[in-house]
């Protein structure tokens, strides 16, 4: 329940953020997204024992990152990562990675 | 693409046209406008597997780096500390030239002329660029003990700041030291390389103490005024893990070294002699950045155009990692040279191929230190770019360290390295 409350915020802010995530132009999210890449692998294919991000389905990317942001999920430090991405900034990172081949 | 770029990028003699081709390349009969990379560690590593990737392998890219392997700081104090070997710090740069299709060349630069565009190698040969990425990491302030200069004296006081041989041979003092002994390491005034490596260090040798050798000491002295990364969490990990065997003493400047006599000498303190003397000379940007008039900050660190990492002093020449005048809040690294790297390697493919630079870098910086062999303490910022300041300025409300000590950050650690490594090199 819970997790479907989260998808359907997350979809909400996927149409509120789709605006301002289409004026970025896809090679500037894509250096966005590299930013990821230190620990979670270039394009998303992520080495052992970190969460790949490559292939996984932008909602789900968008909701994980939200849950972070609210506390709702609890991390290690991606609490803190997290509250530094705009919520169009996620949106796009997320598509980004979703279109990665895993 | 706006006009005042546009104009820039056609002055530059070097735009890859809408359908790759090339006019005013730095050499007649090139496939492409040429990169060069100097040095292969964090930044240039990743820099030169950006460039290529992002290129569609359009852009020629070289890598100049010396050593056979990438060895890397990140984890390089485990070594020391005796849970991991060399072997496991190390990385071949096969995965460049093979899958990326970069060109590594084993060898030192020691001259660059930006008018002529060409980097003179020691070997004597002489490459042309475009554009050049020095990523030369730190080299040491000259003349800063100058006992160090005496015969010898580097082959014993070590610093062990640079991976490589240096990092095991301290690990063969240490395993040397008789139980009972002292080893000190000094923390010059910051900035310099890694702001808590000389904090994790410590641990790591009180961890092997307290293993081995447990009537041993660890002396922390340290030319600032208090602990200048995690300074909570490392100063807990010393009071409740290492109590009585690591002390912490801050301001205190070494103004000399006597390795015959292995003693630290300060501007105002007692001398500190030690079985096993770790020394952290000041740092400044890497001897070839200096050289060649890119370290505008008070001659020691290379200020740049964070959009795209170009020196403000020296067209055509950008800069990654250590060597640069770090933005507020930016620590010096591998992490954040990896990022730089990244940025940089966008800027420069853009640059080449006549396209906009991103306005609005964003990047994280993640560091692990490891206060035992299993447990870690983080720090997290996010750093983005401020236009009207033309910086890179932490995003308020984000980052922060850990809680506590704990041993899934200790998993995470080692999984953040094996994924960092495989980003900036495989």
């Amino acid at each position: 329940m819970k997790q479907t409350l989260m998808a359907t915020m997350a979809a909400g802010l996927m149409l509120a953020g789709a605006g301002a995530a289409a004026q970025t132009a896809p090679e500037h999210v894509r250096s966005w997204a590299a930013g990821c890449a230190n620990c979670h692998g270039t394009n998303g294919q992520a080495q052992p024992g970190m969460a790949a991000l490559a292939g996984t389905p932008a909602a789900a990317t968008v909701a994980k990152m939200q849950a972070f942001k609210s506390g709702a999920l609890p991390a290690t430090l991606m609490h803190q990562i997290s509250k530094g991405y705009s919520d169009e900034q996620i949106q796009a990172i997320a598509a980004y990675f979703a279109a990665q081949k895993n | 693409m706006k006009r005042r770029q546009w104009i820039q990028t056609a002055s530059a003699g070097s735009v890859l046209g809408a359908l790759g081709l090339v006019t005013g390349c730095a050499t007649p009969g090139g496939s492409g406008p040429k990169v060069v990379v100097v040095g292969g560690g964090y930044g240039g590593a990743t820099a030169a597997k950006y460039v290529r990737m992002w290129s569609d392998h359009g852009i020629d890219v070289t890598l100049v780096e010396p050593n056979a392997a990438f060895v890397s700081c990140p984890i390089s104090n485990l070594v020391v500390g005796g849970s991991k070997t060399m072997a496991d710090i190390t990385t071949p740069y096969d995965n460049l030239v093979r899958r990326h299709g970069v060109k590594w060349v084993q060898d030192r630069v020691t001259q660059i002329d930006p008018d002529k565009r060409t980097v003179t190698l020691a070997s004597g040969a002489t490459l042309p660029y475009d554009r050049l990425i020095l990523s030369p990491g730190v080299d040491f302030m000259p003349g800063s003990a100058p006992g160090m200069a005496k015969a010898g004296a580097a082959d014993t006081v070590l610093h062990a700041w640079k991976a490589g041989p240096q990092t095991l041979a301290l690990r063969q003092q240490l395993q040397a030291m008789p139980d009972g002994g002292v080893f000190a390491i000094n923390v010059p005034l910051a900035p310099y390389r890694c702001p808590p490596g000389p904090y994790e260090r410590a641990c790591q040798v009180a961890h092997y103490f307290s293993q081995a050798k447990p009537k041993s000491k660890v002396l922390i002295l340290d030319e600032n005024e208090d602990v200048t990364s995690k300074g909570p969490l490392f100063k807990k990990a010393w009071a409740d893990r290492y109590k009585g065997m690591i002390e912490y003493r801050p301001r205190h400047k070494v103004v000399d070294v006597d390795a015959a006599t292995n003693t630290f000498k300060f501007d105002f303190n007692d001398d500190v002699k030690a079985d096993v003397l770790n020394y952290l000379p000041p740092m400044r940007a890497g001897d070839i950045a200096v050289k060649t008039g890119l370290a505008t900050a008070n001659q020691r660190w290379c200020e740049v155009n964070f959009l795209t990492f170009e020196s403000v002093a020296v067209k055509n020449i950008h800069v990654l990692g250590d060597s640069i005048q770090i933005a507020p809040a930016m620590p010096k690294s591998g992490h954040m040279a990896n990022q730089h790297g990244k940025t940089c390697a966008a800027a420069v493919v853009a640059l080449l191929t006549g396209k906009e630079v991103n306005p609005m870098p964003i990047y994280n910086n993640t560091c692990y230190s490891f206060v035992s062999d299993q447990d870690v303490i983080h720090v997290a910022s996010v750093h983005r770019y401020d236009a009207d300041k033309k910086t890179m300025l932490t995003v308020p409300g984000s980052g922060g360290v850990s809680a506590a000590a704990n041993a899934l950050e200790g998993q995470y650690a080692l999984a953040w390295a094996r994924n960092i490594w495989a980003d900036s090199l495989a």
